[in-house]
């Protein structure tokens, strides 16, 4: 596979390009994690009050700043592909040399440069509202957020292959996608509350055992790391699956002639 | 030397033929115009070409490799504009046109950007943002960056679409001047037929999938018994069925 760097620069110039001239976008990466913390910060303070658990705050507020990683990279990907159909420059892109993956890697890159400022202003905010650093986990976040980052790849991928082939009338799931799947991700509270037949199906997905794992690490002060090879064994899964779906959903796409309509 | 050679290239939706059997070629330096009415097979037709659209059937071969197996080797040697697909609109000129670099590994973007705005007269458009334009500096903005990467073969559709007669005559003055320095080929759709006439080396009418005339314009008038490309254009499109010899 022959990939040019110039080509990926490309996506990832025209991506950022956007906050030059339109800072009301920050909007995605600032307005929207701020009022998630608030919600969740007043809520862990509240369960601090009629608990005696002392890691409550920042258990929840750890699970929110890797939930936003997941959340802003799958909404991210999804969402740049989007930006491409509403501004009619779709076909201006793949009338150029540039390939699927090519393409794909530009908006991969885009997301992390998205969650990278999120992330950080949601831990400053952190700091300065409730005097909680959430860097106090430790070095132990840095394989939690990757295993997030796969994953948010992964369904990202998925979501613009559907709307690839539905058009726009799929492109409310870039948004409500990571919310559906929320309340199966043990996110903000132990995988044993769910029903055991729950626990074997959601099992199966890499978020449970990455929310899983980074509460042992609060609690126990050790990486559970046979949770995270899980966590990264389903994220391999579930990006090679995100990669032939796409992959057939674009030449389904070029033969049925999805690609030259979905602008209209 | 032929630079597009399509083949008995074949294209169905479901039961719908849009392009029945067709076979032409392009050669180097040549105003191909592709013509007919709505519906025609001209949009189909024009997206094999691009790879946007894979055939049921039949070869298309650019710069004699084979379409869609060859995508990237042929992109990056032809290019692309119709004032239906837009670059991003809330964005400048020139970002849109850097961006437009990258994506055709254009090296020394910057000087060639300059270079270009000056022959197309939208330097003092650079800076400011796409949905600022009217339709005329759209459009040579549009042509602009389909010449970023130095294209052997220009896809034109409807490039003076929309135009008042002043800018789309910019336009076509424009084209066959950098047609005439670069020996560049167009293919070139349009519904305007004194432009075609004006234009065109030769034509390919098609009908319902299918070509029906194909030649030097005036020797397809003089087949064809018309005095007019609009006049032969109106009666095909008139016509109900029509084959390479009713249209005789």
């Amino acid at each position: 596979m022959n990939l040019s760097l110039q080509r990926i620069w490309g996506i990832i110039y025209r991506h950022l390009s956007v906050y030059k001239v339109n800072w009301a976008r920050m909007n995605e990466l600032i307005i929207w994690p701020f009022f998630e913390l608030l919600l969740w910060g007043f809520i862990s303070l509240y369960v601090r009050t009629i608990s005696n658990i002392g890691y409550v705050v920042l258990t929840l507020l750890g699970a929110l700043l890797l939930w936003v990683v997941f959340e802003r990279i799958q909404q991210s990907i999804s969402t740049s592909f989007l930006m491409e159909l509403w501004s009619r420059n779709l076909l201006n892109i793949f009338v150029s040399p540039i390939s699927v993956t090519e393409y794909m890697m530009g908006l991969f890159v885009v997301g992390i440069m998205r969650v990278g400022v999120a992330g950080i202003l949601l831990w400053l905010f952190t700091l300065l509202l409730y005097k909680v650093n959430l860097l106090v986990i430790g070095p132990s976040l840095v394989p939690l957020a990757i295993a997030l980052i796969l994953f948010g790849w992964s369904l990202g991928t998925i979501i613009t292959g559907i709307v690839l082939r539905y058009g726009q009338s799929a492109e409310s799931l870039a948004w409500s996608f990571a919310f559906f799947l929320q309340p199966f991700g043990a996110v903000f509270f132990p995988f044993s509350v769910y029903p055991e037949w729950v626990q074997k199906i959601i099992w199966w997905i890499p978020l449970p055992h990455i929310f899983e794992a980074m509460r042992a690490v609060l609690i126990t002060k050790h990486l559970p790391w046979n949770q995270v090879a899980w966590a990264f064994g389903l994220d391999a899964v579930f990006l090679v699956l995100a990669f032939i779906f796409f992959g057939a959903m674009f030449e389904q796409a070029r033969s049925k002639g999805y690609l030259i309509k979905i602008q209209d | 030397m032929n630079v597009i050679e399509v083949s008995n290239l074949k294209k169905n939706f479901g039961k719908f033929t849009a392009v029945d059997d067709i076979s032409f070629s392009v050669q180097q330096g040549e105003i191909l115009s592709f013509l007919g009415p709505n519906g025609a097979g001209k949009t189909t037709t024009i997206s094999m070409l691009l790879g946007l659209l894979t055939q049921k059937s039949g070869t298309i071969k650019i710069f004699d490799k084979e379409m869609p197996q060859n995508r990237r080797k042929i992109l990056s040697r032809v290019n692309f504009s119709s004032p239906y697909v837009y670059m991003p609109y809330g964005l400048q000129v020139i970002t849109n046109l850097k961006i437009f670099s990258n994506l055709y590994s254009v090296p020394n973007s910057e000087k060639k950007i300059e270079e270009l705005a000056n022959i197309f007269g939208v330097t003092h458009l650079l800076k400011r943002r796409t949905m600022a334009l009217s339709s005329g500096e759209v459009a040579r903005v549009n042509l602009l960056k389909a010449f970023l990467n130095d294209p052997e073969i220009l896809f034109l559709d409807e490039p003076t679409a929309s135009l008042d007669p002043e800018a789309a005559d910019t336009v076509r003055n424009l084209l066959l001047k950098l047609k005439q320095e670069r020996n560049l080929t167009l293919f070139y759709t349009s519904h305007n037929m004194q432009e075609v006439e004006r234009l065109s080396d030769r034509i390919v009418f098609i009908h319902r999938g299918k070509i029906i005339a194909e030649g030097k314009p005036k020797d397809v008038l003089r087949e064809h018994k018309h005095n007019t490309l609009e006049e032969f254009f109106i009666s095909l499109a008139r016509s109900e069925e029509v084959t390479k010899e009713d249209a005789k």
